[in-house]
């Protein structure tokens, strides 16, 4: 798929696709058909939450990535890990041994998105003290950004303007290294090292981003372990730069927790993410200061494109964190300056996504909508997804806007062939 | 002149007394029907809020009642009809902070007294009428 608006990284691999319930019933936006035996996404409406990639019992729910060879691409190549990656590792001696270990798989340098993490807290508890529009809500989900521009854009306003830390870490990473090795910034390459669907997404459809692509952290942890198991501890470089707080942002709450402000919600899981959104939307919590939702349970660690249990690489990241911590009171790892908020805004302002509408024209609207409710009264209601549509109500709407056929619906048939079969036996007795 | 038959699109709800469970469910089914026809954000929102309001406070003080929501091409309709104890000052219930409602209610965190005086706001037309007693009828309009 060509990049732009329309960008998504979840894809469907047919051959693998069996047309279950599964994805169609689990997907947050109701954006997934079965027609013909095989599931298809309405794009206008996917957020690349990836929950249709975790769930899919067949494995033919992928999220499109980019491979590892496309570092080569560029001749110098920067990385750029998420701080989920140090979770996947049990027993991690340090940071420094996963950062060494990317710098040997063909990496010229490295930089932690975790520090550009440390300079966006440090900016944001700025914006905190001047912030009319409470809550303020995190951009670090891109899921739950694009859920908010589809479907809560009244609360837009309150979307923290900064950029996402890969964002800015790549615009750091990139600037850092032209002056040291004296390169222009257009000959490097950098790579997030991404744990979903989502943050490729929205690195492809941005239109002015500085990163260049996204690698999976599940296609890069095999060749990081074993170069892991090679290192001599020794002979490490000290390329550590981002605190404890910085690599807290991939469990669930981090980036909450290092915020000082009296109300805050961390909420995980995008069903639990709507929920909330619509409480804040409805005023029900006004005196909340700062909203941080992750589509994934457990935030960061729980991605889809993850290798380790969530629950295992918090532990995991949790005692690397308290190493960290406690290595940071031996030597202090100097404060991030906040930058200027005008300098890291978000790059494309943000507007809302329009999704699907039933007509451009109200009174039209108005018209397929009576016929919508007229036939979602005939049908069951059970909501089973045999039709290839998730509810009874969406199948009426697929069925006025010409995407589907009433006789979809098993009961339906069902009703129809009993009422041809006695016909047929009226014929006989004729 | 003979006025155009326009096209109307109506939900009707019932709501029942003391259900905080259900607290805002009609609201949110209103929010949608008005998305999917394609109403603007800010429209919407205050739609949304003028009828979680009213249907909080059916549930808080009423006996029971019903909201319908009529959707005309440049307009919307909201009635709020419930029966119940009715509002015996009116002007007194539509002041910021004046509330009624029980200890129990405000330690679900409502009552704040900011319902009718956030509905009045929200739309473009409010009407209400209440006979004490019987019940209580809110009629609300927003332009599109």
């Amino acid at each position: 798929m060509s990049s732009g608006e329309l960008y998504h990284s979840v894809k469907l691999e047919r051959d693998k696709c069996v047309g279950c319930t599964t994805c169609l019933k689990r997907c947050p936006m109701e954006c997934i058909r079965v027609r013909n035996g095989k599931a298809s996404i309405i794009y206008e409406l996917c957020i690349d939450c990836g929950v249709c990639v975790q769930n899919c019992p067949h494995q033919a729910k992928v999220a499109q990535t980019d491979p590892i060879s496309a570092i080569y691409r560029f001749q110098h190549r920067i990385a750029l890990p998420a701080p989920t990656l140090y979770g996947q590792f049990r027993n991690l001696a340090s940071v420094d041994s996963v950062l060494n270990a990317l710098l040997s798989l063909g990496f010229s340098d490295v930089f932690e998105v975790a520090r550009a993490a440390d300079i966006i807290t440090a900016t944001m508890r700025e914006m905190m003290k001047t912030n009319q529009n409470r809550p303020l809500i995190s951009s670090a989900c891109p899921a739950v950004v694009a859920l908010i521009r589809i479907r809560f854009p009244e609360l837009l306003p309150h979307v923290a303007d900064v950029l996402s830390p890969k964002e800015l870490a790549a615009r750091l990473a990139k600037e850092e290294y032209s002056k040291a090795h004296g390169v222009p910034i257009e000959e490097i390459g950098a790579f997030f090292i991404t744990p979903c669907p989502a943050k490729m997404a929205s690195i492809h459809a941005g239109g002015n981003t500085m990163v260049d692509g996204a690698i999976a952290i599940q296609d890069i942890f095999g060749l990081l372990s074993s170069q892991l198991k090679q290192a001599v501890p020794e002979e490490l470089k000290k390329k550590r730069h981002a605190s404890a707080q910085g690599v807290n942002w991939a469990n669930y709450g981090g980036e909450g927790a290092a915020l000082d402000c009296k109300n805050i919600l961390s909420v995980d899981g995008i069903h639990n993410v709507i929920h909330v959104l619509e409480e804040i939307e409805n005023g029900r919590l006004d005196d909340l200061d700062f909203f941080e939702g992750s589509a994934c349970v457990g935030g960061c660690v729980g991605g889809a494109l993850v290798v380790e249990n969530p629950f295992v690489a918090k532990n995991s990241l949790r005692r690397l964190i308290e190493r960290m911590r406690l290595e940071e009171k031996e030597h202090p790892i100097p404060p991030a300056e906040p930058m200027a908020v005008e300098s890291i805004r978000y790059l494309t302002p943000l507007e809302p996504r329009p999704g699907i509408q039933l007509s451009d024209n109200i009174s039209e609207a108005i018209v397929k909508m009576e016929r919508i409710e007229a036939l979602t009264k005939t049908f069951k209601g059970l909501d089973c997804g045999s039709c290839g549509s998730p509810t009874c109500r969406t199948l009426a709407e697929d069925i006025v806007q010409g995407r589907a056929n009433e006789l979809d619906c098993v009961f339906k048939l069902k009703e129809k062939v009993e009422q041809l079969a006695r016909e047929m036996v009226d014929l006989t007795n004729l | 002149m003979l006025n155009e038959e326009q096209e109307t699109f109506q939900e009707t709800r019932r709501v029942e007394a003391g259900n905080f469970a259900a607290a805002g469910q009609i609201a949110a089914s209103f929010k949608n029907t008005l998305r999917k026809l394609g109403v603007a954000s800010p429209v919407v929102r205050r739609v949304a809020i003028a009828s979680y309001e009213a249907e909080i406070n059916l549930a808080i003080h009423s006996w029971g009642g019903f909201m319908q929501l009529r959707i005309y091409p440049d307009k919307v309709h909201l009635l709020v009809e419930d029966v119940g104890p009715g509002i015996a000052d009116i002007e007194l219930a539509m002041q910021e902070g004046y509330s009624t409602a029980s200890e129990e209610v405000r330690m679900l965190g409502f009552g704040a007294g900011m319902g009718m005086p956030n509905m009045k706001r929200c739309a473009d037309l409010f009407e209400i009428g209440s006979v004490p007693g019987k019940g209580t009828s809110i009629n609300m309009s927003f332009a599109i």
